[in-house]
């Protein structure tokens, strides 16, 4: 404990110890968090014992068990219902991007104030209004069915497609909601701090309103891509072999239920990491740039 | 110019309001407060004078638990409030807070905003809590703002309306970060007023400010702080003209400076 040879002041300094008394909150905090961690387990435990409960003495639970939860079915449907889940995925990847840069096009169209965009303003308003109003699932049955029946020339025909074509159309017009609500929640102030340094209209957007923006609407556009992770099931409408169709079509063969369960695992699966990403992100954007904050 | 300290033996030894001791708190690597003794006695006002980043605010948001602190004590009527045990809020409710950059709720209107915390946290009726809350802005000069989201008012409006809502939860003990640094020379004058007379009113206060007049005017005490050290404390009189600290002469030249 002694300081030996040459303490200087800077390795006084370091050398702080916690006086006995923070020693004991300390302990008293872990104490508190111990007792927490523990009521907060029993809680739980409770609770999910009681559901369970519920669920496994109802009279019906075993013929439910065997339509809904049988092993031998989930294995014989999984193979498919992962060829099938891929095509999910892959819609989802694509159309996301989309979904960003026509999201924000069409929130940044909304916002423009020269006289010249009027046209522009208008569009943006209709293919909001419109777009929004559609039921995604009739947006994809109209495109999936009909784009392939006109037969145009050097456009595809392949349902598939046009069924991502009206995801990404459906989900822009919410996503550009989502971005226009989050440019006009950044303060005015904040745009004329900007303006008063000198910077015209288009750098204020894009080096102080959009950012602050963006942080703020982190979590409602996660909502939204969950929500269209799970609406790429939408394409089964049209006969696209995807997972739920591949669900559906062994379902209605085998009599059994068990691959609708299997793919709602994989649908839930697929969401997670996004939602823990999404809190890390906001958490370090917490840390980093709010201060005096009360936990 | 009554001395101060006249009538202040006897308080000097009942158990003071406010007791900090050893007080520390470290932001990652940086020390911002070390080892902090105060103590606040009823009646006290304790100016807390130094450069800027000297951890003024930071101080104030410790006594306020709005911070957690890295070691030390902090004792309010003889209670340790830095106990892991304690209810936080109602230490809080007990303390009245004015922040540096005013932080009124924009989305409500000043009156709401000064009515909030006593009908929500204090359980005083709306009647009440209204009526207490304009006689107050009367007070302030703010009867005619009422009504108007904090926006719409001047800086200084602003900063008198925080005030108010501070006030209208009738605190044992006052913090005020800075309130008169966005005011204009006769706003000054006029929170000064008020301020002394809170202090002859009783109510306990702790500000920070970088106006020396207003120090030397209205405290009881002043606290020099520098690197997060209370370097020197003591009566204004003292401190103004004759401080011990080389650092304090050097900091008191570099202010009041002309
Ligand atoms: N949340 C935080 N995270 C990291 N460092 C902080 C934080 N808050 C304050 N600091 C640092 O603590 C130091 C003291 O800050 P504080 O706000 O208490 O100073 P101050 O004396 O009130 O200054 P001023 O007179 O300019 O208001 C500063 O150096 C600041 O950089
Ligand atoms: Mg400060």
């Amino acid at each position: 404990m002694g300081p030996s040879g040459s303490g200087t002041t800077a390795a006084a300094a370091g050398a702080w110890r916690p006086s006995p008394r923070e020693l004991e909150r300390r302990a008293a905090r872990r104490r508190q968090g111990r007792r927490r961690l523990l009521l907060a387990s029993l809680s739980t435990l409770v609770v999910l014992g009681a559901l369970v409960a519920v669920v496994v003495t109802s009279p019906g639970w075993p013929r439910v068990r065997e339509t809904f939860f049988s092993p031998y079915h989930a294995r014989e449907s999984f193979p498919a219902i992962v060829d099938g889940f891929w095509l999910n995925v892959k819609l989802f990847v694509l159309c996301q991007p989309a979904i960003l840069v026509l999201g924000l096009l069409v929130a940044l169209a909304r916002g423009t104030h020269s006289p010249w965009m009027a046209p522009l303003r208008l569009l943006a308003v209709v293919f909001t209004d419109v777009l929004r109003g559609i039921p995604t699932l009739l947006l994809v049955l109209l495109l999936g069915f009909g784009m392939p029946a006109l037969e145009l020339q050097g456009l595809t025909n392949d349902r598939y497609v046009w069924a991502g074509v009206a995801l990404v159309l459906s989900y822009s017009a919410y996503v550009a909601e989502v971005f226009r609500a989050g440019i006009e929640s950044v303060h005015p102030s904040q745009i004329a701090s900007a303006r008063a340094l000198g910077l015209g209209h288009v750098r204020t957007l894009r080096h102080v309103v959009v950012p602050q923006a963006v942080r703020r609407i982190v979590p409602p556009l996660l909502n939204d891509f969950v929500s269209l992770q799970k609406d790429t099931a939408l394409v089964s409408a049209v006969g696209v072999f995807d997972a739920v169709f591949t669900a559906q079509d062994y379902g209605l063969y085998n009599f059994n239920f068990t691959p609708l369960v299997v793919v709602s695992a994989f649908f839930v699966v697929m969401t997670v990491p996004l939602a823990r990403l999404t809190d890390w992100l906001q958490r370090r954007v917490v840390e980093r740039e709010r201060a005096g904050g009360v936990a | 110019m009554s001395a101060p300290d006249a009538g202040g033996e006897s308080t000097r030894d009942r158990e003071p309001v406010l007791r900090v001791r050893g007080l520390r708190k470290a932001y990652g690597e940086r020390l911002v407060l070390d080892d902090v003794d105060l103590d606040v006695h009823a009646g006290d006002v304790v100016c807390l004078i130094g450069s800027s980043g000297s951890g003024k605010s930071t101080l104030l948001r410790c006594l306020d638990l709005l911070e957690p602190v890295d070691d030390g004590t902090i004792h309010l009527d003889g209670v340790e409030i830095t106990d892991p045990a304690v209810d936080e809020r109602a230490v809080r409710r007990r303390i009245g807070m004015v922040f540096q950059a005013y932080n009124l709720f924009p989305h409500l209107t000043v009156l709401e905003n000064c009515t909030l915390a006593p009908r929500h946290a204090h359980g005083v009726r709306r009647r009440e809590a209204r009526d207490r809350a304009l006689g107050l802005l009367e007070r302030f000069g703010l009867a005619g703002h009422a009504d108007q989201h904090p926006d719409r008012l001047s800086g200084g409006q602003q900063q008198r309306a925080a005030v108010v809502r501070a006030l209208c939860t009738r605190p044992e003990l006052l913090l005020l970060d800075e309130i008169t640094a966005a005011l204009d020379p006769e706003l000054v004058g006029e929170v000064l007023d008020i301020v002394r007379d809170l202090a002859a009113g009783g109510t306990t206060m702790v500000l920070a400010t970088h106006e020396m007049s207003f120090a030397r005017e209205v405290a009881t005490t002043v606290c020099f702080l520098e690197g997060g050290r209370i370097l020197e404390q003591g009566p204004p009189a003292r401190m103004f003209s004759d401080p011990t600290h080389e650092r304090t002469r050097s900091f008191l030249k570099r202010v009041l400076a002309p």
